[in-house]
């Protein structure tokens, strides 16, 4: 885990509210995993005060990749920095998604901005795993096909693709990956990740997904961020120390 | 100019410089020294330490307000037993000063969890939290209460005759006759302030953005209310003060010793900047070679008013 001054190459807005900020950190950049996160100060400021946590969307060369919408202020900050900008950048955080269990076809699930981790994971597996995808958003607006291959599309609002939401659309294609040796890599709204998590427990998919939750330090000290264990209830686990990524058996979402 | 002599005592326990890292914004030391050199920090504070181990609150535990941020972790810790078998030796190998914060829901668990603690060789004193805003039992019950916090002084003072520092709330009206109360039973210092209550909601589903409904306030927001409150500690009563309260940089730091603190605690900054404490050391030393200070500790109570 570092501190470190990134700076930006390029910024660019995707859709309404979602942007891509691509930032030279070369320690970085060659120590993150897919599925681990960084905690990004916006500003010298106190307003806002606490850093803003990313999941890492890309790495290429020398350079780091974060996908996010614009919500607040910290955000909207980010949202208008420009090229030589230096970003403050703490990571990598968190233990990122487990690659080594053993899956020849790699399902990907996001929901809305959640598609953010999945990047770096397809560049990661490209070539080694059969790779589908399926991304869900409420409408054509939240849907950001940035990275992703092989891929279907699901909106509540019917405005693009299969009207419904990405676990229905995910049913409506279980032929394509059922009989496979399949892992899942989910991330997404909270709801999602339940109906995703009763999905793969239904079809006895191996699944993990990237959660999260609010939190002040990304690294243990602040214990802001607990998630329940499914097997005790005596203690919590931490989003950012023991996650962002679990098993879905693992947590109760 | 003779070397600049940083060192700060508190009752009869010295420290190597005044800046201590607070208690629940370094855990038991492991996490933030990736970032931080604990062994150049004055002093480490633990997190709470309760006789058994706590869960916490459930999420949400924590959000940000302006220049600020509520917490309500719920003292989740490990309980004493698990403190002494895994995060002892941890702290054994720093080598930094560590001061134990006991939280307790009754005033024989202070008393126990510091009978408990006091043999530890790596403990050079305690600090005991009566003002968790965040606890039903414990915490605030006994911060708001100057005989709970005169009886669990005395008791606590009765098993250790290591420093005792009582952590004191700033949710009440007048803060120095609380410290007063400490004094007479025995503490060695008070540490001012722990957070203050507050709390906020979400406008479109009008429900509490944390589970415990409200949080303790700490950053920067909260600094002002910190310093009047050491100001009127260091004006009434005679006691060593460790100033806490929205500490980001070494002004802050001298800010908080001329009003009265002999050395102080940065908790929030850890989790922006977890070498934060280091850094502001640099900042002091200029301060008092700038002002021909040769010992920091002149500093304290320093105010022309």
């Amino acid at each position: 885990m570092i501190i470190e001054n990134a700076v930006v190459e390029s910024i660019k807005q995707l859709e309404e509210k979602t942007y891509l900020i691509k930032a030279r950190s070369e320690t970085l950049a060659n120590s993150l995993k897919p599925g681990q996160f960084c905690n990004i100060k916006v500003n010298n400021s106190t307003f806002p005060l606490l850093r803003r946590p990313f999941s890492i969307c890309d790495v290429e060369n020398d350079s780091i990749f974060f996908m996010f919408d614009v919500h607040g202020e910290g955000t909207e900050i980010l949202s208008r920095k420009m090229f030589g900008d230096v970003i403050d950048v703490l990571g990598p955080l968190g233990n990122g998604f487990n690659l080594d269990d053993n899956f020849d076809t790699a399902v990907i699930a996001a929901g809305g901005i959640g598609v953010a981790p999945f990047p770096y994971l397809i560049r990661k597996l490209g070539g080694k795993k059969k790779m589908i995808s399926f991304l869900g958003g409420k409408s054509k607006e939240n849907i950001i096909e940035y990275g992703l291959k092989n891929l279907s599309i699901s909106t509540d609002d019917g405005s693009v693709g299969f009207h419904g939401n990405v676990i229905d659309l995910m049913e409506s294609n279980i032929e394509r990956f059922r009989n496979e040796d399949v892992k899942i890599f989910g991330c997404g709204p909270n709801p999602m990740l339940r109906a995703l998590k009763d999905f793969s427990i239904k079809y006895n998919f191996n699944c993990e997904v990237s959660t999260e939750c609010a939190m002040a330090c990304g690294f243990g000290i602040c214990q802001g961020c607990p998630i329940e264990k499914t097997d005790a209830d005596d203690k919590y686990l931490l989003v950012c120390k023991d996650g962002p990524v679990f098993n879905v058996k693992d947590v109760v979402l | 100019m003779s070397k600049l002599d940083l060192s700060v005592k508190i009752g009869n326990l010295t420290l190597k410089n005044p800046i201590m890292l607070a208690s629940g914004t370094v855990g038991y030391g492991n996490e933030i020294s990736n970032f931080t050199d604990l062994s150049k920090i004055g002093a480490i504070v633990t997190k709470s330490v309760s006789l058994k181990p706590r869960k916490g609150n459930p999420p949400q535990r924590i959000v940000e307000t302006p220049s600020g941020m509520l917490n309500a972790i719920g003292l989740a810790n490990v309980g004493v037993e698990s403190f002494i078998e895994d995060k002892i030796p941890f702290l054994e190998e720093v080598n930094s000063t560590v001061i134990c914060n006991i939280a307790a829901s009754s005033i024989d668990e202070y008393v126990e969890c510091t009978k408990l603690l006091t043999d530890q060789k790596v403990i050079k004193g305690f600090e005991i939290n009566v003002s968790c805003p965040n606890v039903k039992e414990g915490g605030l019950i006994f911060g708001n209460d100057l005989n709970s916090v005169g009886r669990i002084t005395e008791k606590v003072r009765a098993v250790t005759n290591k420093p005792v520092i009582i952590k004191l709330s700033p949710n009440v009206s007048d803060i120095h006759s609380f410290a007063e109360a400490a004094k007479k039973e025995g503490a060695d210092a008070v540490s001012a302030i722990n957070t203050l209550v507050g709390t906020s909601f979400d406008i479109n589903t009008r429900r509490p953005k944390i589970f415990n409904i409200t949080g303790g306030l700490s950053g920067p927001a909260i600094k002002p209310v910190a310093l009047a409150k050491v100001l009127e500690i260091s004006r009434k009563v005679d006691i060593p003060i460790i100033g806490i309260g929205g500490i980001m940089n070494w002004k802050d730091v001298i800010e908080f010793m001329i009003v009265g603190a002999s050395a102080v605690q940065i908790g929030t900054v850890n989790f922006i900047n977890p070498n934060a404490g280091i850094e502001m050391l640099e900042g002091i030393s200029n301060y008092c070679e700038k002002n021909q200070i040769k010992s920091i500790s002149e500093l304290t109570a320093s105010y022309q008013i």
